[in-house]
């Protein structure tokens, strides 16, 4: 290998999956805790009292038939083993705002409401995850008839099921082991759909090669998502592995970055051009964290969640020059590939641009892009399918990824049948055809119908700012909130957001995620929504945000 | 050609490296075992027509039918258009309809809210405490995830990692200790280590069955001291890949070492449905806590992992990839971030309904209960093929095999010649990796060898998968001696 394609991203550096033992044991004394994200959770307060009284178990307080608050009377006085304060730190600092306290509150209302009780709403609607079935979109039937072929063969004897889902289903199920769906899969996933995704990424890229060998099948994109940045991570203090992240951003990104102690670098999308990425706003971002840190990594969402901007092709190829620079490694985040609407934009893969610059690169920059079946036309979140791609990754780390993949045995092998028909859907000719296209067009066309009247109700009200949603499923809109509210949050200890989306919870029943949750520039405030509820209930939905926001502006001003 | 290095460079020096290898080795000797698959599909001739793999517990992949009832839920949950379908049995589809029912938008393609869909916890508490002779398991407590090793994996990193100690070297920590079996499963050891905790191994007693000791529990305790500050001890019952089952004593034992010693326990009891031997029965930790009364059933900390990848009626959805891991006495403040790490990963749908499967299959009187119980007698089957392997195994001069206890592997004892030896060291080989990797080459067998799961110096293993030689163990035995005595000829 020549020194040009020395790869940063060495076995050397694998510290998380390969320590020699004497570092493992002798390092841990001089281990600082993982730069800025770390250094603040050591500080909740420790209360022997408090321990004494927590609830114990279920199991001996019912058995005993005892209230729980008894239970410490009865002379037991030792803390646990587990508390706060003996917890493992980085753990502390993981939070995920999209399942976060408005959404535990959205489920005590749904439950508050079904025990009868009396709300200034009849529903709580939840716009708070890209959760699209929930949200009333039909599964596509061909890919449910496979996987109903698939769990239970018999069925292949039903002649209500088409021809072509049975063809499917044989094949996939020929490549299990044993015939079966609930056999364990190869680590990196079954050969034959690494094989399929493999010319599904050469179908879209026009004709860019792609090894299946470089194909990671995964639970879902966040496993692999996580994955690579357990590889990435290593070094202590100012050689701590620093990674890129945009603000806003999606929350599995911080949260894996603080669980994993890395540093976190931020860098501000561009609001007033619709949430696009500016370089040197990356060049501001990487010289100050080189300061404290050693940045390794850029992640990139695109389309992006959860700002739904596309990115144009000579946005990706600034930024890969500016990763080949900076020497940095790429983490593409491509799960909303399919889903693009606005008129002139395009999704452009990161490795389709990356092969079209040149050797120069093609060759050099390491990259992995993520995929999943949660997403797009289908939303099959419950499977936790998806791959990642890897390319330029020296082949030794490579091996030591394949060994980190292995620990968890294998990803979910209907979520792995499910994105080997999400890269192989029917074909022109077949007789399931016309209904998957139908299928996938309606969906398709609703979403960008959605995203269209999202972007057009939010902008008539006055305080609410709303960019294009280009791609995804969610609007970010910004929110002018009045100084009073921002006061009143505060001395709750609240962000102002939060406070905002809590009431519109309480009154409303809407359920959204507020900025802070995703990051946003100081003094600014947001929300995400989903565009996924069925339009008829997204009208509405719109409106009463409408209502809402004009009287909250009243309120407070 | 068999890339000799991989496994040249894998020196299991120490119980880490040998954690760290591990997959290194399987890893090798998986390539190997594919490329001779493809030669013999090319036509190679081979001393056997066949590869036989014994190294995995997926009794699905060895060729066992699925149980159907489980499939026909899963069936019909995936395509609802089947909930009219006559040819599916009521039961069937009654299930299929209260699960979709409390699927968000009456989908299995939704996200589900915490622990998972709230049905299936209800219906594993149930398990739970049906399975402990009635002891209360709260589904508040019970979190569903994908497959148990996550479970575990997510639940070390609570306790497995470091243990701050502000004022000591300016902010710097002590790592924190897990005490896990030897020979023990060495994903989970891995796991450890990848998390930055450390292993403490402790050996588990071989001329005892693979007993737990705890005079070595005692002596594994101190030898940590001052390499890390252990805060865990991990437990696999039924063992991997020991094949022991621990009895009461022994887990009361257990528990009150821990209680003592103040260590949070983790329970890996995944195999807890594959109990082999006549009178003995699984025994939960949980059970033996809550019946050993104050002050150990209110103190101790304890998280159980089950799974629906393993077991009578799991064993045939692996792939779905179905856990859970139930808390009991763990600190509610703790708890809450336990939630929270467990919300960022969704259990696969089709795994929880495996799991509901699991807990709560047909009943007499349902119609698809007939059905079910003829697979849980072809389990008597199984119990008697498990027995004659073992009885073959033992019979071959240098082998020596523990009577098989409970879970699904076996980890046989091989007095290996000393030429042999000899000639894994020329090498730079371990002797039980040169002995399977012979075994491969020569007999178309693929056996783990023991040095991935730690053995005491000097002493050689293998574990193989039992019900794999379900399907093909007559053939096997014969295979087994022919090998043995090829082997043989390393003593001349």
């Amino acid at each position: 290998m020549s020194a040009t394609r020395m790869r940063f991203l060495s076995p050397r550096n694998l510290r998380l999956v390969h320590r020699a033992p004497r570092d493992f044991l002798g390092a841990c004394s001089g281990r600082q805790p993982g730069g800025p994200s770390c250094s603040t959770s050591l500080t909740s307060p420790h209360s022997v009292s408090s321990h004494m009284c927590r609830a114990l178990s279920s199991l001996t307080s019912s058995r005993r038939g005892l209230p729980k608050e008894k239970m410490s009377e009865n002379g037991i006085s030792r803390p646990k083993v587990l508390t706060l304060d003996t917890m493992n730190p980085t753990v502390k600092m993981v939070e995920y705002a999209v399942r976060g306290p408005i959404v535990q509150r959205a489920v005590e209302l749904e439950r508050e409401l079904s025990e009868g009780i009396e709300k200034p709403f009849a529903e709580v609607i939840k716009a708070n995850i890209g959760d699209a079935h929930a949200m009333g979109q039909q599964p596509i039937t061909f890919f449910r008839q496979v996987l109903a072929l698939c769990s239970y063969p018999e069925l292949l004897n039903d002649n209500t099921f088409p021809e072509d889902a049975k063809n499917r289903a044989r094949r996939i199920l020929q490549s299990c082991g044993g015939s079966s769906l609930g056999a364990y899969s190869p680590s990196q996933g079954i050969d034959s759909v690494r094989q399929d995704v493999a010319n599904y990424i050469e179908r879209r890229d026009g004709g860019v090669p792609c090894d299946p060998e470089n194909i990671y099948l995964t639970t879902g994109a966040s496993d692999g998502i996580v994955t690579m940045l357990k590889l990435l991570v290593c070094g202590q203090g100012i050689d701590r592995t620093g990674v890129m992240i945009s603000i806003p951003q999606y929350p599995l990104y911080s949260a894996a970055l603080a669980e994993l102690g890395a540093v976190q670098i931020n860098y501000y999308l561009d609001e007033e051009n619709c949430w696009s990425m500016d370089i040197n706003e990356l060049q501001r971002a990487v010289n100050e964290a080189r300061q404290h840190c050693h940045p390794r990594a850029l992640c990139i969402i695109n389309p992006g969640n959860p700002t739904g901007q596309v990115q144009s092709r000579q946005c990706i190829e600034d930024v890969i020059r500016f990763a080949a620079k900076e020497r940095l490694f790429l983490m593409a985040d491509e799960v909303y590939q399919d889903n693009v609407y606005a008129e002139g934009c395009q999704f452009h893969s990161f490795k389709k641009v990356l092969f079209e610059m040149g050797p120069e690169y093609s060759e050099t920059v390491e990259l992995a892009s993520f995929h999943s079946t949660s997403k797009c036309y289908m939303g099959e979140c419950g499977f936790r399918g998806g791959y990642m791609e890897v390319i330029n990754m020296d082949d030794d780390v490579k091996f030591q990824l394949t060994k980190l993949v292995s620990v968890r045995l294998c990803a979910p092998v209907p979520g792995q049948a499910l994105m080997d028909l999400v890269v192989n859907p029917p074909q022109p000719g077949e007789p399931s055809y016309n209904s998957f296209i139908k299928e996938r067009t309606a969906t398709l066309s609703a979403l960008a119908e959605k995203a269209k009247l999202t972007e057009q109700i939010l902008n008539t009200v006055p305080g609410i700012r709303c960019n294009p949603v280009q791609g995804a499923m969610y609007s970010f809109p910004r929110i002018t909130i009045p100084q009073k509210a921002i006061q009143e949050a505060l001395e709750k200890g609240q962000q102002p957001d939060m406070f905002y989306c809590m009431k519109m919870l309480e009154e409303t029943g809407i359920c959204l995620v507020p900025g802070s949750g995703f990051g946003q520039r100081e003094g600014t405030y947001h929300f995400r929504m989903t565009i996924l509820p069925p339009i008829d209930k997204l009208k509405i939905l719109l409106n009463k945000v409408k209502e809402f926001h004009q009287k909250f502006t009243q309120q407070y001003s | 050609q068999f890339k000799v290095h991989i496994v040249k460079g894998v020196k299991c020096s120490n119980f880490y490296n040998k954690s760290v290898c591990y997959l290194c080795v399987q890893l090798s000797l998986s390539v190997r075992a594919a490329q001779i698959r493809e030669e013999l599909r090319q036509g190679v001739k081979k001393p056997y027509t066949e590869l036989i793999d014994v190294t995995w517990g997926d009794p699905q992949g060895a060729g066992l039918k699925p149980l159907t009832f489980a499939r026909q839920v899963l069936a019909a949950c995936l395509y609802p258009k089947l909930l009219n379908n006559e040819r599916l049995p009521a039961d069937v589809r009654q299930r299929a309809e209260g699960l979709l029912h409390e699927c968000h938008g009456g989908s299995v393609g939704s996200y589900t809210d915490l622990p998972g869909i709230p049905q299936v916890a209800r219906q594993i508490s149930e398990f739970i405490s049906r399975r402990d002779g009635g002891v209360p398991s709260d589904p508040d407590h019970i979190l569903i995830s994908p497959g148990s090793q996550w479970a575990l994996q997510v639940h070390e990193k609570y306790t497995a990692m470091y243990k701050f100690k502000q004022l000591y070297c300016g902010g710097g920590g002590v790592r924190s200790g897990v005490l896990t079996p030897q020979p023990s499963y060495s994903l989970s050891v891995m796991s450890v280590v990848g998390l930055g905790g450390v292993p403490v191994p402790y050996q588990l007693w071989e001329e005892q069955g693979w007993e737990v000791q705890v005079e070595e529990l005692n002596r594994a305790l101190e030898a940590a001291e001052g390499e890390c500050d252990p805060v865990a001890l991990y437990v696999i019952n039924p063992g991997n890949p020991s094949g022991h089952v621990q009895r009461r004593k022994s887990i009361q034992d257990v528990i009150k070492f821990a209680s003592e010693k103040r260590l949070f326990l983790l329970a890996d009891e995944v195999y807890q449905d594959c109990i082999y031997k006549e009178n003995i029965e699984f025994l939960s930790y949980k059970r033996v806590l809550a019946e050993m009364g104050p002050p150990f059933c209110d103190t101790v900390e304890l998280a159980s992992f089950h799974s629906a990848s393993k077991g009578l009626l799991g064993e045939y959805v692996c792939g779905f990839r179905g856990g859970y891991v139930e808390l009991v006495n763990m600190d509610p403040a703790v708890m809450k971030h336990v939630f929270t790490i467990f919300s960022k990963d969704n259990a696969p749908t089709p795994g929880q309904i495996a799991l509901s499967v699991m807990a709560s299959p047909p009943q007499p009187g349902d119609p698809s209960y007939p059905l079910y119980r003829t697979k849980q007698q072809m389990q008597t089957l199984i119990k008697d093929n498990v027995r004659k392997v073992h009885e073959v195994l033992n019979s071959l001069p240098g082998v020596s095999s523990h009577p098989v206890e409970g879970g699904a592997f076996a980890f046989p004892r091989i007095d290996l010649p000393p030429k042999a030896i000899q000639k894994a060291k020329d090498l730079g080989m371990e002797p039980d990796i040169f002995y399977c990797l012979r075994l491969l080459e020569d007999a178309g067998l693929f056996f783990t060898p023991g040095c991935e799961y730690g053995q005491k110096d000097g002493t050689y293993h293998v574990r193989y998968a039992k019900k794999r030689f379900h399907v093909e163990y007559k053939d096997l035995n014969t295979k087994i001696k022919q090998y043995y005595f090829s082997l043989a000829g390393f003593a001349s």
